[in-house]
C-alpha cells in the first residue's frame, strides 16, 4: 500500500504493532504453558526446568 | 486488632473535620468546573495547555503509584519472600493512585465522556498517549484484579479469592511489563515538543529517564507509608508485618540507592549526548544541578548509607527527599522548563482552584487509602487466609 | 536481582539510540500529497489593515471581536491565535521601519498535531489541509502541546462540547475551487494561494529577482518537514516573531523511534521476567533439595547413631541376662548340693 505522508506511514506500521503485540502476549502464555508441561507421572525422570 | 473505635471517641478527629472541609470545598468546584467549563477554575491558556492536574495529578500520580510493580516483582519473580508483607500495601496505594489518577483526568479532559474513544472506536497509535491510555488502562484493571483477594477475603467470597489470587504470577508479569510501557510513555509524551522543553531536560532519553526514576519513587513510597503505618496503624499490624517491616524498609533502601545512582549517572550521559555542558552556567544550569544533584544525588547517598548503618529513620527521611525529587523532576518537565521561552507574562501559574481540586482529588484518596488500611487485611492477614498466600 | 532489569534497561536503551537515529521505516521517503495546495505569504507586501482577519472571521462565521478589525492599534501587543481568532496579524518594528506577519495554521506537511492525537481527530488532506474532526475529539489538549508553532486553540469556557480550533484553509471553499477567506480578502496580494511546488517557485523567483529586497531563505519549505504555507521576508524571520530553531525534521520522527521500542519491550520482557521467576523457582527448589537431603543425612546419621546405641543395650541386657541365670543356676545347685548334703547326714543320722 502506498503511503502519502510519514504520519501514514506511522499510523498503520505502529496499529499493525500493537495488534501483534497483542498477539504475541496471548501466544507466550500459552507457549509457555507447552514448555513446562509436567508429566502426569511423578516418579519418571524429570528433565530439569 | 479491634476497627471499632472507642465508645467515647468522636468521628470528628481534626484529621476528620479537615478532611470534611476539604472534601466540600472540592465537590462545590467539582459542580463549577462540570458547569461551567474547565477556564472557570484553571488558568490554563491556549499558550499553557497542560497544568498541574496534569503535571501532578497525572504524572507524579503515576510515579508514586510504582510500588505496585516493584514490591510485587521482588516478591513474586525475584523470591524476595521477606518482603511479602509489603505487596498488600504496596498494591493497594497502586490501585488507589492509578484509580484516583483516571478521576483527576476527568477534570482535566475536555470531553471526559470520550475517555473511552481511543481504546475503542478511534485509535490513534501514533500518540505516545495512545500508548499511556492503553497500558494505564490495562494496568488499572490489573491491579484491581491483584486488590481484589482483600476484598473477597473480607466477604469471605473463597471461590473468588482462590481464582483472583491464582493469577498473581500472570499478573505481576504483566504488571510489570505494562508499568515499564507507561512509566517511560509519559516521558515520552514531552519528545514531539523538543522547541517547547529547556534542552537540560529534554533528551531523546526521555523515556528512559521517566521509567528508571519511577523504580526509586516506587520503593520511596513503600517505605515513606510503611513508616506512617507502622506509626498511625500500628494496631492494625499483625506479627509478621511487624517483624518484616525493618527488613523491606532497609532492603528497599538498598536497593532505591542502586537504582537511583544509576539514574544520577544516566542524567549525566543525557547531558553529555547532546553536549549540553554549557548550560549548566546559567541560571537553568542551576536548577538543573539542584534537581540532580539535591534530590537524586543527596538522597541516594542518604540511602546508602541507612542500608549500610541499618539506620531506618534515615531510610525514612531519604524516602521523602526521594519522592520530593520526583515530583520536583515532573513539575520542571510538565511546567517549569516546559515553555521556558514564552514570555513572562505568559508563564503558567496554577490558580488556587486548580490547586484546590488536586487537594481534594489527594485528600479523597488518602480517606480511601485510610478506610482501606483499617477495614481490610491488607496490614494483617485475615484469620481465614492465613498462609493462604 | 535489580542487576537484571538494569541490564534489561541498558538494553532498552540501546534500543532507543539506534532507533531514535533510524529514519522513516529503513529508506523510506514520502513526498506528501503531489499537487496539494498552499499560501504565499510575502511579509513585504503586508500593510498590516487586518483585512485577512476581518475575511477569515466572515467565513468562518467566527464572532464580533471586542476591538472590531479597522483598529490598528491592537498590533501594538503580541497576539495569538484564540478560539474564535483563526489568524491574527502582529507588527514588529524592523530597523525603524514596521513589518507586519501574518500568523496561522501551517498546515505542515508531517503535522505534529496529527501525530500527538490519540484518536486520530487530526488529518492531512490531499488538498494540502490539516483537518481537525471535531466528532472525534477527547479534549486532552496535546495537540496543543506538540504544536511547534503554538496554532491549536482550546474552548475553556464550553464546559460540555469544548472544541479545538485553528485555521481550516478554508477546505470547503478551496474544495469548490473558491480561495481562502484570508487571501480573497487580502488588498495587497501579500496573500497567493496555488499548488505548493508553483508557490516555491513564485518565491524563489522573488528573491532571486530582488536579493536586496529579502531574506534568501523561504521559511516553511523545510521547517519542521516542511508547511503549506509559505513566507518570505525582507527582514530576518527571527525578528518578525518566527522561530528559526525548529530544525527541518518532522515532528512524527521525534516519536517514532523511543514508540518502536514498545513492542520489542513487549516482546523481551516476557523472556526476561518468566525466566527470572523459573530461575528463582530453581533456586528455591535446589535450596528445598539441599536441606532436604541435608536433614535426611542427619537423621540418618542419628538413626545409625541410635541403632548402635541399641545394640550395644541389647548386648549388655544379654549378657546381664546369661551372667544373671548363671548366678541363679550356681545357686540352685549350690542349694541342691546343700540340700543333698543335709538328707545325707539325716540318713546317716538314723542308722
Amino acid at each position: 500500500m502506498e503511503f502519502m505522508t510519514y504520519h501514514d506511514f506511522m499510523f498503520w506500521t505502529k496499529g499493525m504493532a500493537y495488534v501483534g503485540m497483542g498477539v504475541g502476549l496471548v501466544a507466550f502464555v500459552a507457549f509457555w504453558l507447552f514448555v513446562t508441561e509436567r508429566d502426569e507421572d511423578k516418579f519418571a525422570d524429570k528433565e530439569e526446568e | 486488632m479491634s476497627d471499632h473505635t472507642t465508645p467515647n471517641k468522636s468521628f470528628w478527629t481534626p484529621a476528620n473535620i479537615i478532611t470534611a472541609v476539604i472534601l466540600a470545598i472540592g465537590l462545590v468546584l467539582t459542580f463549577k468546573r462540570f458547569t461551567m467549563g474547565i477556564g472557570s477554575v484553571t488558568n490554563l491558556t491556549d499558550d499553557n495547555p497542560w497544568g498541574i492536574w496534569i503535571g501532578f495529578d497525572l504524572l507524579c500520580g503515576v510515579a508514586l503509584a510504582a510500588g505496585g510493580y516493584t514490591t510485587s516483582a521482588a516478591v513474586y519473580l525475584f523470591g524476595m519472600k521477606k518482603y511479602h508483607s509489603a505487596v498488600r500495601p504496596a498494591i493497594t496505594t497502586a490501585f488507589l493512585g492509578y484509580a484516583f489518577v483516571v478521576f483527576a483526568l476527568l477534570y482535566d479532559l475536555g470531553r471526559y465522556y470520550r475517555l473511552p474513544y481511543p481504546l475503542t472506536i478511534y485509535p490513534g497509535p501514533t500518540s505516545f498517549l495512545f500508548e499511556v491510555g492503553l497500558c494505564v488502562a490495562l494496568y488499572l484493571t490489573v491491579l484491581a484484579i491483584e486488590f481484589s483477594p482483600a476484598v473477597w477475603e473480607t466477604l469471605k467470597w473463597k471461590k473468588l479469592r482462590h481464582y483472583a489470587h491464582s493469577l498473581t504470577l500472570l499478573l505481576t508479569i504483566f504488571g510489570v511489563i505494562l508499568s515499564t510501557l507507561h512509566q517511560s510513555s509519559l516521558g515520552g509524551l514531552y519528545l514531539i515538543a523538543p522547541s517547547k522543553l529547556h534542552p537540560l531536560w529534554y533528551s531523546p532519553y526521555l523515556a528512559l529517564f521517566f521509567f528508571v526514576s519511577s523504580i526509586p519513587a516506587g520503593l520511596s513510597m513503600v517505605i515513606f507509608e510503611g513508616g506512617l503505618s507502622h506509626k498511625f496503624l500500628h494496631h492494625k499490624m499483625d506479627e509478621t508485618h511487624i517483624e518484616e517491616a525493618p527488613g523491606v524498609t532497609l532492603g528497599f533502601a538498598k536497593a532505591a540507592a542502586v537504582v537511583l545512582f544509576a539514574y544520577f549517572n544516566l542524567k549525566w550521559i543525557g547531558v553529555a549526548m547532546d553536549d549540553n555542558w554549557h548550560l549548566l552556567a546559567t541560571g537553568w544550569g542551576a536548577w538543573f544541578l539542584v534537581e540532580v544533584i539535591g534530590f537524586v544525588l543527596v538522597p541516594c547517598l542518604m540511602y546508602a548509607m541507612a542500608a549500610r548503618e541499618k539506620n531506618q529513620k534515615l531510610a525514612f527521611w531519604a524516602s521523602i527527599v526521594t519522592v520530593l525529587g520526583i515530583v520536583l523532576n515532573r513539575l520542571n518537565i510538565s511546567l517549569v522548563a516546559f515553555n521556558w521561552q514564552l514570555p513572562a507574562e505568559v508563564r503558567y501559574i496554577p490558580s488556587w482552584e486548580e490547586i484546590m481540586i488536586t487537594v481534594f482529588i489527594v485528600t479523597l484518596e488518602i480517606t480511601v487509602l485510610r478506610f482501606c488500611l483499617s477495614k481490610l487485611p491488607i496490614l494483617h492477614e485475615h484469620p481465614d487466609f492465613k498462609e493462604a498466600h | 536481582m535489580k542487576r537484571r532489569k538494569f541490564i534489561g534497561m541498558l538494553a532498552g536503551a540501546g534500543a532507543c539510540l539506534a532507533a531514535s537515529s533510524a529514519n522513516a521505516g529503513g529508506t523510506h521517503h514520502f513526498k506528501g500529497y503531489p499537487e496539494s495546495f498552499g499560501v504565499l505569504f510575502d511579509s513585504t507586501k503586508c500593510i498590516g489593515c487586518r483585512k485577512c482577519e476581518a475575511g477569515c472571521n466572515k467565513v468562518n462565521e467566527l464572532p464580533a471581536p471586542a476591538v472590531p478589525f479597522d483598529d490598528l492599534t491592537v498590533m501594538d501587543k503580541r497576539r495569538r491565535t484564540h478560539h474564535d481568532t483563526f489568524t491574527v496579524v502582529n507588527k514588529y518594528v524592523v530597523g525603524d521601519k514596521p513589518v507586519y506577519r501574518k500568523q496561522q495554521c501551517n498546515h505542515c506537511l508531517e503535522p505534529a498535531c496529527a501525530s500527538a492525537c490519540f484518536v486520530g481527530a487530526f488529518k492531512k488532506d490531499k488538498t494540502g489541509a490539516v483537518s481537525y474532526d471535531a466528532s472525534k475529539c477527547v479534549g486532552c489538549r496535546y495537540c496543543m502541546i506538540a504544536c511547534p508553532f503554538e496554532i491549536p486553540t482550546y474552548e475553556y469556557h464550553d464546559p460540555i462540547t469544548p472544541r479545538v480550533r485553528k485555521c481550516t484553509l478554508c477546505q470547503p471553499r478551496i474544495e469548490e475551487g473558491k480561495l481562502p477567506g484570508c487571501v480573497e480578502a487580502c488588498p495587497k496580494g501579500a496573500l497567493i494561494f496555488g499548488r505548493r511546488e508553483d508557490l516555491l517557485g513564485i518565491a524563489r523567483e522573488r528573491i532571486r529577482k530582488h536579493p536586496d529586497m529579502y531574506i534568501d531563505h523561504i521559511y516553511g519549505e523545510n521547517e519542521m518537514g516542511g508547511t503549506s504555507w509559505l513566507y518570505i521576508s525582507g527582514a530576518p524571520f527571527s525578528q518578525i516573531g518566527m522561530r528559526e530553531d525548529l530544525g527541518i525534521t518532522p515532528a512524527p520522527q521525534f516519536t517514532s523511534g523511543p514508540l518502536g521500542v514498545v513492542p520489542a519491550i513487549v516482546g523481551l520482557w516476557p523472556v526476561f521476567l518468566t525466566g527470572a521467576y523459573a530461575l528463582t523457582k530453581r533456586k528455591e527448589k535446589i535450596a528445598e533439595e539441599e536441606q532436604h537431603h541435608a536433614v535426611t543425612e542427619a537423621v540418618a546419621e542419628a538413626q545409625a547413631e541410635a541403632a548402635k546405641k541399641l545394640k550395644a543395650a541389647m548386648d549388655k541386657a544379654e549378657k546381664d541376662k546369661l551372667s544373671a541365670i548363671d548366678k541363679e543356676v550356681k545357686k540352685a545347685l549350690k542349694e541342691a548340693e546343700e540340700a543333698r548334703k543335709k538328707a545325707e547326714a539325716a540318713d546317716a543320722g538314723e542308722q
